[in-house]
């Protein structure tokens, strides 16, 4: 005997929270309304086509034909590392083996916790496809690409290959940890940039005084951003305190900074900070006195970045942690501040993508990063007086694009995620 | 309850929150304040140690070069009047690159919601790009890649006779005072005026009586008229006058250095694409319904947006343009990359001529904390004025 309900028809599926589209429209009525609905717009798109077609020929022509990129081949080493002595540079991949590892590993490890997590909830848990994730870092791809093609030899070729394949291994090795492990799997990526560090820097290794190009840009914008984020953190509690007195420090801080740009920062930590060192100690070097200008400058926004994340937290939520009896600092670490500083993620990205354009101020006050390896390349015999620069700068504009408009992509699918702004 | 059990109640004073309120409060303060005395110290000793002065006596001093293109040049070299000029050059390119770049951007944030598909694309590839590189760059490559090869001043070429172009300066066609030129300008203000009664009263006739105003029209021929009257009476007071290129030098016409037609190019540029977005945001942020009934009751798409959207869109993108605004002051500074004589170029110039470093750096952040504070001032006013219109 059957079950009657076995006989009524199958409920279609839960329509999925899918973004509205409009109705599949033929060729012809999609050109109609989007590129002729009036004379007007008729007008647009043939002066846009033109135009289009004309820009697209001189950008195809002058990548593969008209552009010299011999300047680009020589200096490809100074673009990435700028002087990093060329004996030692087992070490930028040794290092970013290691790095990459660590990352991969850590990745994993909490992507096969998530899915547990999701699992013991009853939750699906999506894992993005192959063909989604070419999507997404399409522009890092491609940049790859372009890098590769213009080293002069194969080497290059073959290293990247390989840290692809340690990162691989690393991120489907990371899911195969115990799970006691896997707890701890922040601990690996602190070792592995512990480990980063100490084979770049040590048993006669390259301190950062002498790193460049785009391997230095990638370092300021990492360790400004993690040392500027404690000061950003502290500044913006004290902005936020019942206490006049941090409120007045906090305030006259960033807004003290905030008035003034970077340049002048830079430009005091290279001709003022000597000044502030008391007798006996050394005087730092360019690129330490760069980065401590950079962490005081992003302290600042950082500070408004998670200002405004504390802002977002509704009320009730700390009037209820302190009903229950928490004192000040558990109600910040236990309730605010975990949701605060999820919500501030996007900006928080926002912030490391306008460091990393800003690191390029560091040419101004002459640290060897891409923009001064342009002009320095310029400024060689064979390359001097040729305006090459028409061809260096697209590159180094090339390598600045696809780390911000990746970032921001990726920004901007956070915040989808965690379904900020939509509250 | 009585004063005793308050008196047992009250916590012993370390865990007095007004206490503990205190002393957190003393104790930053003095943790501050210490900072704040070392480094002072720290510094005082060095600068001894080294034989610089700490006062501003320095900016009286002779610096035997002026600032080009700051309009200062006559005045007598000094130090504090360097100073000026390099501030005054960056008052110049945020004159003209803050209405460019609003320009600029609402152009490019109303083409991203175009109904035109190639519209559209073009908009989003500008945008899309131009945010995601450093301005420095877009700088360095306006001066290097389009600017410096433009012909040199010996060669330099006039385009239709009225622009002369050279990677040193370009020049545009100007006025010309002549004689009676000081009477022909206060007439001008007096035909302005004339043009705004007539601005009124025809808006007024309008509101009264409901005939079409075409007050923009009735204003500009009250102007011309009188301003036209007013050239041919006084014999050609005032005249075009074109640049030349002799011997090197552009005479004639409304010059401009490169480097600052570089910076300011720009920085318009690169700002409009962050502005654009701004602008899409707050159109976007206007209720649909607005849209929907402003093509129910038949207005164009131009009316539309002049009408309906924009007004809207504006007050809600002010507080972000503010933000924008002042990120093109502060990014003037690097025009230190190519030369042009801002205030951050002067200031370091200062430092290279053997100036005490301190000083100059702390001239060069009160000058742009005056600016920032001025233009958030401003902006904030105007941002509250429109604000609370709109809660009429």
């Amino acid at each position: 005997m059957s079950d009657p309900i076995d006989l009524m028809p199958p409920l279609p599926p839960e329509a999925e929270e899918a973004p509205w589209r409009p109705s599949k429209l033929t060729p012809r009525e999609w050109a109609r309304e989007n590129l002729f609905s009036n004379w007007w717009n008729s007008l647009l798109t043939v002066l846009f086509g033109v135009g289009f077609v004309y820009l697209g020929y001189r950008t195809l022509r002058f990548v593969f034909v008209s552009a010299d990129w011999e300047i680009v081949r020589i200096n490809l080493t100074n673009f990435m590392l700028g002087r990093f002595p060329r004996e030692e540079i087992w070490r930028v991949w040794v290092s970013a083996y290691v790095l990459i590892a660590a990352v991969g590993l850590t990745v994993g490890a909490y992507h096969q916790t998530a899915v547990e997590r999701a699992a013991e909830a009853g939750l699906p848990h999506a894992t993005p496809s192959v063909s989604d994730r070419l999507k997404r870092f399409w522009p890092a791809i491609l940049l790859i690409a372009v890098l590769l093609a213009l080293s002069e030899t194969i080497t290059p070729l073959l290293i990247v290959l390989g840290a692809f394949a340690v990162g691989i291994a690393a991120r489907f090795a990371g899911p195969l940890l115990p799970a006691s492990i896997r707890r701890w799997s922040w601990a690996i990526l602190l070792v592995g940039i512990v480990a980063w560090l100490q084979i770049l820097n040590a048993a006669g290794g390259v301190g950062w005084n002498d790193w460049g190009g785009l391997h230095l840009t990638l370092f300021m914008t990492v360790a400004g951003i993690v040392l500027a984020f404690p000061i950003g953190l502290l500044a913006a509690l004290a902005r936020r305190s019942t206490l006049p007195a941090l409120r007045i420090l906090s305030v006259t801080y960033i807004e003290f900074i905030r008035g003034v740009p970077l340049i002048t920062l830079l430009l005091m930590g290279q001709f003022m900070l000597r000044f502030f060192v008391p007798e006996g100690f050394p005087v730092p070097s360019d690129v330490t006195r760069a980065l401590i200008a950079i962490t005081l400058f992003e302290g600042a926004y950082v500070a408004e970045v998670v200002r405004g994340g504390l802002q977002a937290v509704p009320r009730g939520q700390s009037e209820a942690a302190y009903a229950v009896g928490l004192p000040t600092p558990k109600v910040m670490r236990f309730i605010v501040l975990p949701q605060a500083l999820r919500a501030v993620i996007p900006a928080m990205v926002g912030q490391f993508i306008s460091l990393f354009k800003d690191t390029s101020l560091l040419y101004i006050i002459g640290v060897l990063e891409m923009l001064s390896v342009s002009e320095a390349a310029n400024a060689q015999p064979i390359f001097q007086g040729r305006g090459l620069s028409s061809v260096t700068l697209p590159l180094v504009g090339l390598i600045y694009w696809v780390g911000s408009y990746t970032m921001s992509k990726e920004s901007r699918r956070i915040e989808r995620k965690l379904g900020v702004g939509e509250r | 309850m009585t004063a005793e059990t308050r008196a047992a109640v009250r916590p012993p004073w370390w865990r007095n929150l007004r206490v503990l309120r205190a002393v957190a409060q003393i104790a930053a303060v003095l943790g501050a304040l210490a900072v704040f005395v070392f480094l002072l110290l720290t510094v005082r000793t060095n600068l001894e140690a080294k034989g610089i002065s700490t006062s501003f006596d320095f900016l009286t001093q002779p610096a035997g070069f002026t600032v080009a293109g700051s309009g200062l040049e006559r005045t007598e070299p000094i130090w504090k009047f360097i100073i000026f000029g390099g501030a005054k050059n960056t008052l110049l390119s945020i004159a003209l690159g803050l209405p460019l770049t609003t320009l600029l951007g609402l152009i490019v944030g109303v083409g991203r919601l175009s109904r035109n598909f190639l519209v559209r694309q073009a908009a989003t590839i500008y945008v899309e790009t131009l945010r995601n590189i450093p301005p420095l760059l877009v700088i360095l490559f306006t001066f290097l890649a389009l600017l410096l090869p433009l012909p040199t001043i010996q060669n330099a070429t006039t385009v239709a006779d009225l622009i002369v172009v050279s990677n040193r300066e370009i020049a545009f066609p100007s006025l010309a005072n002549q004689e009676n030129a000081a009477i022909f300008w206060l007439l001008v203000l007096v035909a302005l005026a004339a043009a705004a009664t007539v601005w009124i009263w025809r808006s007024r006739l309008f509101d009264r009586t409901g005939r079409p105003h075409h007050r923009v029209l009735w204003s500009l021929a009250t102007f011309a008229a009188i301003a036209a009257a007013a050239w041919f009476a006084l014999g050609e007071p005032v005249v075009i006058s074109k640049p030349v290129v002799d011997e090197r030098v552009i005479t004639g016409g409304f010059k401009m250095l490169a480097s600052y037609v570089t910076v300011t190019l720009a920085l318009t540029v690169y700002t409009a694409s962050h502005v654009a977005e701004i602008i899409r945001g707050s159109i976007l942020a206007v209720p649909k319904g607005q849209t929907e009934a402003s093509f129910a009751v038949g207005l164009t798409n131009f009316q539309r947006y002049r009408f309906v959207v924009l007004p809207q869109a504006a007050r809600i993108a002010i507080p972000p343009m503010i933000n924008q605004y002042l990120n093109f002051t502060k990014n003037t500074s690097l025009a230190l990359a190519v030369g042009y004589a801002e205030v951050t170029f002067v200031i370091v110039t200062v430092i290279g001529n053997a100036n005490p470093a301190p000083q100059s750096i702390a001239i060069l952040m009160v000058v742009y904390l005056v600016f920032s504070l001025t233009i958030s001032a401003i902006s904030n006013a105007v941002n509250r004025r429109l604000q609370l219109a709109s809660k009429r």
